[in-house]
């Protein structure tokens, strides 16, 4: 179902292996690595890691199929183009890759959005949340049961503040709004919900 | 905004859920904060699984086309620490460059000599660093040259150790320059803040190195409602709101 991608990472320090395990020293920092020094193939290798979760986060904020595409490989080009920016200190190049996608998608949604500002988060509260789409689209994968058994042990508002600001590329101040609590709680709530998210799913920096 | 607020930011900056402002504000402390630093690269990695539990596999044709278009896409070069301060921009180049209608006499209290409008940002690659100066100067130069440029002269600090700077302000370009002969010296971990004065309300609108000599700013952000400016003292990286009471308003124009 999934092409040429057969195995799913998380941070990196905790692979779970879905099919062939990738070439030793086949790593995504490793390859990140090689790629800031302009080795082709190795960026070639590194989009069998990163490709399907960039489309995945870039579609879950952007929704429109064709428009996501065009986001994402803007996302993949700029990977190619900054890679001497990554630091392996940061989170490793899976966290690196994948901030740049959903800012970028965030940046789409954000300056289209801002004329039908109130029509717009009106109609996200009707939606469903994306974790349900997520997880019933992909029950069978062990990385998204288990991010989706993470997320359903939060507490709803925790859940939610993470949910509408990650998935659905909403700022804290418009989270705050829309489930019309103080500032101050949402911000506490994502950091909270992260930090339950972090130790949940085993995460290292 | 105190540190203790922006710490409490590291979630919703994970969960790319700060504005651009705000977000740069948060990179700037993070930069000297080294437990946050750990705090937010776990949680950049927590917020890549979740977009790993999202990965939607892509069309087939798509590998091809971005190896296709990586090809024939230049890749930057490495930013590279320089130390600091930042060396002043490229002068001659400014004079050469533009023709400025701006009153004499602020030309002769600031001087240009001193274009340091990047004082606190993170030195870049060379490159790019020419290329922002450049743009940078360019937009300076045309507040300072702008047709309806108002220039207001202010103190700033108290008396004995404050210093004179000037604001330079334009509707038409709707930015804003900052020139000062150099602000006081502050304790380690404080830095100057500019805000854009929005009918009480203040708007980030850049840092100002203390002690730094001869210094040309252009506030960040467009001045949009704002009817003046304010400084205040804030902790090293700068604050998101004032944190202490302004050492300086000053007006765009004079009333």
């Amino acid at each position: 179902m999934d092409g040429p991608h057969s195995t799913r990472r998380g941070d990196g320090s905790e692979p779970t292996f879905l099919g062939t395990p990738p070439a030793p020293g086949q790593r995504p920092d490793e390859l990140l690595l090689q790629v800031a020094k302009g080795d082709q193939d190795a960026f070639a290798a590194l989009y069998d890691h990163i490709a399907a979760p960039v489309l995945g986060i870039v579609r879950s904020v952007l929704r429109d199929p064709a428009q996501s595409e065009e986001v994402a490989q803007e996302v993949l080009v700029e990977v190619w183009r900054t890679a001497a920016r990554f630091r392996p200190d940061k989170g490793g190049a899976l966290a690196w890759v994948l901030t740049i996608a959903h800012r970028r998608a965030v940046d789409r949604v954000r300056s289209a959005q801002a004329a039908t500002d109130r029509e717009h988060k009106a109609a996200l509260l009707e939606q469903t949340p994306a974790y349900d789409e997520v997880s019933e689209a992909v029950d069978r994968r062990l990385e998204r049961e288990h991010v989706r058994r993470c997320l359903q042990a939060l507490t709803q508002m925790q859940r939610e503040s993470v949910v509408l600001a990650y998935y659905r590329g909403l700022t804290y101040r418009e989270v705050a709004e829309l489930l019309a609590v103080p500032l101050g709680t949402v911000k506490a709530r994502m950091r909270d919900g992260l930090i339950r998210m972090r130790d949940c799913l085993g995460v290292t920096a | 905004m105190t540190a203790a607020d922006l710490h409490m930011l590291a979630g919703a900056y994970a969960l790319g859920a700060l504005d651009e402002d705000e977000r740069h504000a948060f990179e700037a402390h993070l930069a000297d904060c080294e437990s946050c630093a750990v705090e937010v690269a776990e949680f950049l990695a927590t917020s890549a699984r979740l977009a790993f539990a999202a990965s939607q596999p892509p069309p087939a044709a798509m590998k091809q086309q971005v190896l296709a278009r990586i090809a024939e896409v230049r890749q930057e070069p490495p930013k590279v620490e320089l130390p600091a301060p930042r060396p002043p921009a490229p002068v001659s180049r400014v004079r050469r460059g533009a023709r400025f209608a701006l009153a004499a006499s602020i030309a002769a209290a600031v001087g240009l000599g001193g274009v340091a409008a990047w004082q606190y940002e993170r030195a870049q690659d060379a490159h790019q660093q020419a290329q922002q100066a450049q743009a940078q100067t360019a937009e300076i130069a045309a507040v300072l040259s702008a047709p309806d440029a108002h220039a207001v002269v202010g103190s700033v600090g108290g008396a004995g150790q404050g210093t004179s700077a000037t604001l330079v302000s334009s509707r038409s370009q709707n930015r804003a320059v900052f020139l000062t002969p150099g602000l006081p010296q502050l304790p380690t971990g404080k830095t100057y803040q500019l805000w854009f004065n929005d009918a009480g309300v203040m708007r980030p609108a850049g840092l100002v190195a203390p002690g730094a000599a001869d210094q040309t700013i252009l506030l960040k952000g467009p001045i949009g409602p704002a009817s003046g400016m304010g400084i205040t003292v804030e902790p090293s990286g700068g604050s998101l709101h004032p944190t202490t009471a302004p050492i300086a308003l000053m007006p765009f124009a004079a009333t």
